[in-house]
Order: C-alpha cells, then sequence, then structure tokens
C-alpha cells in the first residue's frame, strides 16, 4: 500500500491547519457563508438535510486495518457510531458538528487519509477495481496508476476550477468491475505488441443525461498516460459549458462537439505538453510501484477449507456466493456484505469496522477494500483461513451470502440525509432485501443487481442497474420509475424506462412482479435475468408491471 | 397568474451544529417546528426571511418552506419538510430521537 512521503503528509497538515482556521473565521464572522461554502466544499464538507456530512476519500478503494480503525474511531468520537460507504470508494459521515471538522481531518491525517477534493468542480478521489492486484483475470495492478492520478490530480492549478466535477476510474481487467465507462475518464489498461498502456474512454456518466463513454484513444503507452490525461483535462477546462451547470460535464462536451472533434484538440494539446513530461513522473511511478508490491502469499494445505465446504451448508452458501478466484489458486477473494437484509446498504457500524479490521491483519496481509457497490473486501485470504474469517463475520453481523444477488443493492442516501434527494432511496432497499428475503428465493433467482437512486443525479447508479429504480417527487409525493437492462460492466448498456412510475407502496409489489416474470421465461437457471431481458426485450417485463398490476387491482 | 401565497415558516440549518431550526414570532430560533411563526403573508414572509438571512452566525441557508396549521402549530405539507421535521426513516436518529429524550 502506498504510504505518505513527508511531502504529502506537510500537504495534508497544512490543508488541515488552513480549514481550521476557515471554520474559526466562519464562526466569528470574519467569514460569510458565502465565502466559507467553496473552502468546506474543497474539503468534503457538505451540509445536508438533518446535519454537516464529511466525505472522506478512500483512494482506489484502499485501506489499511489501522486505517478502518481509524474509521470507526471517528465514528465513535464525532458522528453517531457508523460510516455509509459510497459508489465512489468514499466514506461519509451524516452527523458531525462544524466545530468538530477540524479535529476529524487531524484524526484522519494520522492514518494518511483526508477528505481533500471530494466535493468542488476538481478531480475526485480516483477510484478503482476494488479487486485490484488480486483478481485473476488481471494485466496488470491499476492502483499504481491511480495513486500516480492522484497525485498529480491533488490541488493541481490548472484544475481546481473546472467546469464541473471531474472523476476518473481505473481497471487493470478485462472485466469491468470499476464501472469505467461511467466516467469523466475511465482507463483500461491493456496489451498490445507486447507494450503495457491504457484505452482511454472518455465522456461517460450518469447523472440526468446518461451517457456511455466513447474511446478516444484505443492505446495510450503507459508512460505518456500522464500527459494523456493532462491535454484531456486542459481541452475540457477551456471548452466545457460554464453557462450551464447542467452541461458542464465533459460528457456533453463530447457529445455536442463529437468524439472526432475532442480527440483532435486532444492531440494537438498532448503534442504541446508532453514534452513537458520529462520523466519525472516515471520516476515517481517507480517508487509508487514498489510499494504496491504483493504480499508473500502463506503456503498451506486447504484441507480445513475442503472440508467445512464439504460439511457446512450455510458455509458453502457463503463460499459460493461472496467469494471471487484470486491469482493464487490457494487464496480467495473475499467480499464481506454491508446488504444484511433490512440494513441500510454500505452502512457499518464502529464495531463491524474494527472486526474486519481485525481479519485484515490476522488473515488479510492488512489489507481491505471499499467496492464501488457497497460492499468491504479483504482482497487475499489463504483458504485455509476462509472458516475463521467465517465464524468472525457471522459474529459481527457481516456474513450475510448474497453478493450479486437481488438483496446486493446500491442505494444512495436518498431523502433520509440528502439535500438534493427528491424521495427515500434507503427504505426501498431495506424493503425490497426483506421481501426477497422471506421469499427464500434470491439463490434460485441468481446473478441481479438492483440500484436506487433518489433523485436524476444517479448516485445509487439506476441507469446501470439490471433493474434501476430512481425516486422522485411527483407533485408532492414520491414516486419511483423503473429502469431496465442497464449495465455497469464491459458490456455497458443504459436501462430502458418501463413505463409510469409507482409509489412508494407498489415499488417492492411491482419489483416482485418483474422477478416474477424473470423466473417464467428464463431458458433455465444459467440464464441471468440481464441475459433474459437482452433476449426477450421489454414487452414481457412491462406486461408483468403494468397488466398484472390492473388485472390484480380487478 | 402568480400563484396565491401559501402560508410558510422561515426554516435553515443552525450554523454550529448543523440541525434544522425554525424562526420563531419573537425572532428566536426552535428545533420543533410547531413553535415555529406561521407566516401568511407575503410580504410579512420576505422580512422575516431577510430577517434570518441577516443572521449568519446562527443560521445557514434559510428559505420559506411551505406549512399550514396543525393541532399544535405548524405542520409540513410536504414529505421533505416532514424530514427534516423528524429524522432520517433507517435510524431513530435526529429530531425524533431528540424531542424523545
Amino acid at each position: 500500500m502506498y504510504s505518505y512521503s513527508d511531502f504529502d503528509a506537510a500537504f495534508v497538515a497544512e490543508r488541515n491547519r488552513q480549514f481550521r482556521a476557515q471554520v474559526e473565521r466562519r464562526l466569528d464572522g470574519s467569514l460569510t457563508e458565502d465565502e466559507f461554502k467553496p473552502l468546506r466544499l474543497m474539503n468534503g464538507l457538505y451540509l445536508q438535510l438533518h446535519a454537516y456530512m464529511l466525505r472522506v476519500a478512500i483512494p482506489y478503494g484502499t485501506i489499511s486495518a489501522r486505517q478502518m480503525r481509524q474509521l470507526a474511531h471517528i465514528a465513535e468520537t464525532w458522528d453517531k457510531g457508523y460510516g455509509h460507504f459510497t459508489t465512489r470508494q468514499n466514506i461519509q459521515y451524516n452527523w458531525p458538528r462544524l466545530k468538530d471538522v477540524p479535529e476529524m481531518l487531524d484524526a484522519l491525517a494520522e492514518v494518511q487519509m483526508h477528505a481533500i477534493q471530494t466535493s468542488g468542480n476538481t478531480i475526485r478521489n480516483v477510484t478503482a477495481d476494488h479487486f485490484a492486484g488480486a483478481a485473476a483475470d488481471e494485466v496488470e495492478d491499476p492502483r499504481p496508476y491511480a495513486e500516480l492520478i492522484r497525485q498529480w490530480s491533488t490541488d493541481h492549478p490548472e484544475f481546481q476550477f473546472l467546469p464541473r466535477k471531474f472523476k476518473v476510474a481505473v481497471s487493470g481487467s478485462e472485466h469491468d468491475r470499476a464501472v469505467i465507462a461511467f466516467h469523466d475518464i475511465g482507463l483500461r489498461i491493456v496489451q498490445k505488441d507486447g507494450q503495457t498502456g491504457f484505452e482511454v474512454v472518455v465522456g461517460g456518466g450518469l447523472g440526468r443525461t446518461p451517457m456511455i463513454g466513447k474511446v478516444i484513444n484505443s492505446f495510450v503507452p503507459k508512460e505518456d498516460l500522464l500527459a494523456y490525461i493532462e491535454a484531456i483535462v486542459s481541452v475540457y477546462n477551456l471548452l466545457g459549458r460554464r453557462d450551464n451547470k447542467y452541461k458542464a460535464r465533459i460528457k456533453i462536451t463530447v457529445h455536442e462537439h463529437g468524439i472526432d472533434d475532442i480527440r483532435e484538440r486532444v492531440e494537438a494539446r498532448y503534442a504541446q505538453i508532453r514534452p513537458t513530461f520529462e520523466g519525472a513522473d516515471q520516476q515517481m511511478l517507480g517508487a509508487i510501484k514498489s510499494q504496491f508490491a504483493l504480499p508473500k502469499f502463506k503456503q498451506a494445505a486447504t484441507d480445513a477449507y475442503d472440508s467445512r465446504y464439504e460439511n457446512d451448508v450455510l458455509f458453502r452458501s457463503w463460499a459460493d456466493t461472496n467469494l471471487t478466484a484470486h491469482r493464487d489458486a490457494d487464496h480467495s477473494i473475499v467480499t464481506i456484505s454491508l446488504k444484511k437484509h433490512g440494513a441500510t446498504p454500505g452502512d457499518a457500524s464502529a464495531d463491524q469496522m474494527r472486526a474486519m479490521a481485525e481479519l485484515a491483519e490476522l488473515y488479510g496481509y492488512d489489507e481491505l477494500r471499499i467496492s464501488h457497490e457497497q460492499n468491504v473486501i479483504l482482497p487475499h485470504v489463504h483458504k485455509s483461513d476462509l472458516p475463521a474469517v467465517y465464524d468472525a463475520l457471522r459474529e459481527a453481523e457481516l456474513a450475510t451470502a448474497n453478493i450479486g444477488l437481488v438483496s446486493d443493492i446500491i442505494a444512495c442516501p436518498g431523502m433520509d440525509y440528502c439535500a438534493l434527494a427528491t424521495a427515500r432511496s434507503i427504505p426501498i432497499a431495506q424493503e425490497i432485501a426483506n421481501r426477497f428475503d422471506e421469499l427464500k428465493m434470491e439463490h434460485d433467482i441468481g446473478h441481479l443487481k438492483i440500484k436506487i437512486s433518489g433523485c436524476i443525479n444517479a448516485c445509487g447508479h439506476h441507469h446501470v442497474g439490471h433493474i434501476g429504480i430512481l425516486g422522485l417527487d411527483r407533485g408532492g409525493v414520491e414516486t419511483y420509475q423503473i429502469t431496465l437492462g442497464g449495465d455497469g460492466t464491459e458490456g455497458a448498456a443504459l436501462g430502458t424506462r418501463t413505463g409510469p412510475g409507482f409509489s412508494a407502496e407498489e415499488i417492492v409489489p411491482a419489483i416482485e412482479r418483474l422477478v416474477e416474470a424473470y423466473m417464467d421465461h428464463r431458458e433455465g437457471p444459467d440464464e441471468t435475468f440481464l441475459a433474459a431481458y437482452r433476449r426477450l426485450g421489454m414487452e414481457p417485463f412491462k406486461a408483468a408491471l403494468y397488466e398484472d398490476a390492473r388485472a390484480e387491482a380487478a | 397568474m402568480p400563484k396565491p401565497f401559501t402560508p410558510k415558516v422561515v426554516t435553515a440549518n443552525d450554523l454550529v451544529e448543523g440541525d434544522v431550526i425554525y424562526l420563531t414570532a419573537d425572532d428566536g430560533w426552535t428545533r420543533d417546528m410547531r413553535e415555529a411563526e406561521l407566516i401568511t403573508d407575503e410580504a410579512h414572509a420576505q422580512i422575516r426571511l431577510l430577517h434570518a438571512e441577516s443572521l449568519p452566525l446562527q443560521v445557514v441557508g434559510a428559505y420559506l418552506a411551505d406549512a399550514k396549521q396543525g393541532t399544535d402549530g405548524p405542520v409540513p405539507t410536504h414529505f421533505r419538510e416532514d424530514f427534516r421535521r423528524t429524522g432520517p426513516s433507517n435510524y431513530f436518529h435526529g429530531k425524533q430521537a431528540e424531542t424523545a429524550e
């Protein structure tokens, strides 16, 4: 894992000192709210519905046991004993008081974390494949590049006032677990003629105008990555629209000018700035890479795993659902579900954070990951340790066997917390999870991603849910629109709206009818919901949603 | 034609705590919506909002929220304001917990 240099530590300490002084000046009246707001946002502090909210970056989702313990400590000391992990690999605290925030930031700095650029029109937390460094299908670990981009983009003087926020995601695998097609810049490590480089996708995004990113360059040599993305952001900084907030993201710039025009401009800018990259970035990358060396993997027999798997049905169900193939055959990637049926998706209590930290120390080479799907990952666990990990997770109520299933729902905070929301998300997620748990169907249903947003800004990624749910305010009533067929992976697709929305009372039965229709029409358990939708189209699902509802009402 | 004026309360977030507060008729701030001043006159509403905005050391983001007279005082007419006066629905946190103490 990356460890702060003296420069990094001094930079964060200085920013925290500045912010502490800014808070003091706000509290003594020297700064107005209009003056203070951009300063607090630069440091991740929002004002939400019921309280302030502090958004803390977890760069590329990688975190150590010590850092996770500190997040627990912060939750208990200055918040209400829990934190909310988000779809951008951040953690949010929902209840801080303004005067406590400088203390919270100092506590974060103690473990080399911060909240800088988690808001504002800047380059945000760089996200990555949560299985990075562990996945069996990986070309190269994307995190050193993500760290390089983080360092380059942090306080980059040219990019502190972009037309709008800017999000970068990096993946090192063929299989896209980082939603790269829906970021302002999506990067995928590829190989060509024995060389390693990046396929660069630009102009993707969700929100009110969802767009699938377009390939601007199918191969940028890895040593030119920083110069190339600087060229992209530089072109966007000048060309992006500042006249209309809703047209200010690069997806609109790309859409309005066309990818070929943008490519030409980027190439011209790249030709200018590439010579100014004289190798310092590559030296830094070399130093960063050495900090991401894989741990020395344990060698041991796996009999303990095999026999538990053979003899314990619950363990087997968890192993089949929550484990992923690791690059080392004797290890597994463990996904810890933060989606216990009826719980708030993405929330972990301080005790749960400490339990996960302890498991990382004991069995996980001191590493944890946060996924954009709001779960936590132990990326490297030897199979012989899986029974102990599972038992400890059960103890902490973290052993729900539902990864990739109907109750593994992404949900934004929605109107329970968010000042922008138009409807609630969390209770809908809780009710859907509880309902399918009652039905005891979810393992039969198989792979199905439901994603819920409480407004069109789409923090809950509803456009790319196999079933997407969007909460709106229609005439003063919470109303939920359904989309089908979205896909946030390498098969990138935007969901299609089914038709009129449903009330809060109607939405869970509507989802149940959709799933029943899938079960009726699928060719077999191997045909997933998404595959069945792609084969069948909208009609049978629409009928289940609307005609069946009318028949029941009649 | 402009929409007819509907009754309002002045609401904001407390600068230090961040929680939801309401302006009372005697120029104080309350955390209980029922104690808020229910404003039925449009011009008076603007004056009260200006007053709230002139207190940057106490409040952030003051605005006029729709309300109506309930049995014990003003109550919200929209679900957003109902959540603001209550707290989130997934945990017993926020106002609902504080008033229960």
